[in-house]
């Protein structure tokens, strides 16, 4: 049971974001740069704690130490956070979404961008052709992370990270922390040295500690960019507009029209206190979660979609990078039919594993809406050993196992089952251990 | 700007699309901005349902969900609170306790389990929980078989899991 593997829903993730930890941490896909950005403020910090503050400890005050360990730990985590977690990351539309949206447009694409009012505003929510929706008001679509992000702000390279609704608060905590660790580390150097210079002149203080003289540098050329960052999104989070917004002028007076923020609370300290305090917005792409059905067993059974309505390629090149290195090719052997390989990389939960069924079904006619059958059959003819491990190998069959429960005869009623409620943790997966040896004894 | 096919986003909304499909018909109700970007679903009553359920009924659960999201949403002086005391401890304490919102969530996920069970699945409606799409639709699944009776059996076990 130990082995038991079940598929979470970040390795199905159709975004381009890394994954780390089994799915607890985030990234977008190089975060090369975050690691420059990590390395710089550790070695500074470092080169800080080991040369100016024994010195600055013993001729000042302890304080100095205290203070600056407060500050580095606030700032590195802060910058973790908001490097590590969810942006506010919306999730794709469901292919019966999708399918509904375009039949509602009589087969065509649906139009580009549809307008609603926002608290007596028009507000165009433009639609999405990757993610295959509508984008909610201050959402836009990263394209380096292959995502639409809620309250979108921007991609930045140096926390690794979107900044969007989830981490917005994060950020800022870093940017403003960083500013004055910069300045707090910076005054550390300096009066190191001048300290230092005082009794044997400057060249003499510069060749005691030379550590002192690069960490001031460091902080002397980064501080301007920082404090500028930091006062720039002061002003964004008290007038609630996201830098995404204040590029494109969303909100500026054109020709003399005055148009004005319909997010904003009003005033400055409103705003402030609902965009760093306000209540936390749930992540929505629930990355630890475990692929399941969503519906009561005897609704997913009647329910199916049709293949047809699988969403067109384009979403087949939003395969996430690592799961396809891996799984890939498994896929591909798994389903024949393309339309079922597209269905399951958009998430969808409502498979039909034609394909691996190759046993007479009791009711033919009838589609399931999750593949349970392929383990119910202890040996089904029409797979072989190899196919069958295969299938275990892979993480697809322990997660079709996870999907349903043993389906009782027909004739049967379903009263014994627990249907799963929706977005519930669910414990008793031992329920689908059996099944899942008696898979294996088929080998 | 102002363009002239605007589709305003209150209650006269054409806000749900319906997509027939194999075994049911799929109704999506959409959210409603026009108070703003908090979370707020339309209340308009699809006309897909019209023979299954009556309107009063749905409408009661739309409000009751738009409730819990209002509640989750607002900032009161314990989600502040909340807020700072995450700040001063430079976020770790998210690490360890469930937020204002993920409280609410849980709720929500709990009322729509119950609805379903109670209300629309006896009559061949199912109600998907906004969170498995994003909080960004509601996915109503009605399905064609004429008389789908929810088993009794089910309520104890659905209730144990919410």
């Amino acid at each position: 049971m130990a082995s038991r593997r079940v598929t979470r829903k970040w390795e199905v993730f159709a975004g381009r974001n890394r994954f780390w930890c089994d799915g607890r941490l985030m990234t977008a896909p190089h975060p090369g740069v975050f690691a420059l950005t990590l390395a710089l403020i550790c070695g500074t910090c470092a080169l800080h704690f080991a040369f100016d503050c024994p010195f600055l400890a013993a001729r000042v005050s302890a304080a100095v130490p205290a203070a600056g360990a407060a500050l580095c730990a606030l700032t590195l985590a802060a910058l973790l956070r908001t490097a590590l977690s969810d942006p506010g990351i919306i999730p794709r539309a469901a292919p019966a979404e999708a399918a509904a949206l375009e039949a509602a447009e009589a087969g065509r694409p649906p139009p580009r961008a549809r307008e609603v009012l926002v608290r007596g505003r028009a507000v165009k929510l433009k639609y999405c052709f990757t993610c295959k929706m509508f984008r909610p008001p201050r959402a836009s679509h990263c394209s380096l992370c292959d995502n639409c992000v809620d309250r979108f702000d921007h991609h930045c390279p140096w926390v690794g990270n979107c900044v969007g609704k989830r981490n917005y608060r994060y950020f800022y905590t870093f940017v403003v922390s960083l500013s004055f660790l910069a300045v707090f580390v910076f005054a550390c150097a300096v009066t190191h040295v001048a300290l230092l210079a005082r009794g044997a002149g400057l060249a003499a203080a510069l060749r005691a500690t030379p550590a002192s003289a690069v960490v001031a540098a460091v902080c002397f050329l980064s501080v301007w960019s920082v404090l500028g960052l930091a006062g720039f999104h002061t002003y964004l989070a008290s007038t609630d507009q996201t830098t995404n917004e204040d590029i494109k002028g969303s909100f500026s007076t054109r020709r003399g029209v005055s148009n004005p923020n319909p997010y904003s609370r009003g005033n400055a300290c409103a705003n402030c206190w609902h965009v760093l305090c306000g209540p936390l917005a749930p992540s929505l792409i629930d990355r630890r979660g475990v692929l399941r059905d969503e519906m009561p067993p005897h609704f997913a059974r009647v329910v199916t979609t049709p293949p047809a309505a699988a969403p067109p390629p384009p979403l087949q090149l939003a395969v996430p990078p690592e799961p396809g290195g891996a799984l890939g090719g498994s896929y591909s052997n798994l389903f024949a039919g393309e339309p079922a390989r597209h269905a399951y990389m958009n998430r969808s939960l409502d498979l039909d594993p034609v394909p691996l069924q190759r046993t007479p079904s009791p009711r033919p006619p009838r589609r399931r809406a999750s593949p349970p059958a392929l383990a119910l059959e202890p040996a089904p003819p029409g797979l072989s050993a190899s196919r069958l491990r295969l299938l275990h190998d892979t993480t697809m069959i322990d997660a079709a196992l996870d999907l349903d429960e043993p389906e009782p005869p027909p004739h049967l009623p379903h009263a014994p089952h627990a249907p799963h409620a929706p977005h519930v943790s669910h414990a008793p997966h031992a329920s689908h251990a059996p099944v899942h040896g008696r898979a294996l004894a088929a080998l | 700007m102002m363009a002239n096919n605007r589709i305003p986003s209150g209650p006269n909304t054409p806000g749900s699309q319906q997509t027939p499909t194999h075994g049911g018909t799929k109704v999506f109700v959409q959210r409603d901005y026009s108070e703003g970007t908090a979370v707020k679903f339309q209340t308009r009553f699809p006309p897909e349902l019209e023979d299954r359920i009556d309107r009063q009924t749905f409408e009661y659960t739309m409000e009751r969900l738009n409730e819990h999201f209002e509640m989750a949403e607002t900032a009161d002086c314990s989600t502040y609170c909340e807020g700072c005391l995450a700040c001063l401890t430079a976020y770790f304490i998210y690490i360890c306790t469930e937020t204002h919102y993920e409280k609410h969530l849980r709720k929500v996920s709990k009322f729509i389990a119950t609805q379903n069970e109670r209300v629309y699945n006896p009559r061949g409606i199912h109600i998907t929980d906004p969170i498995l799409r994003g909080l960004r639709v509601i996915e109503i699944t009605i399905i064609d078989v004429p008389n789908c009776q929810s088993p009794t059996g089910n309520s104890n076990n659905q209730m144990r899991h919410t």
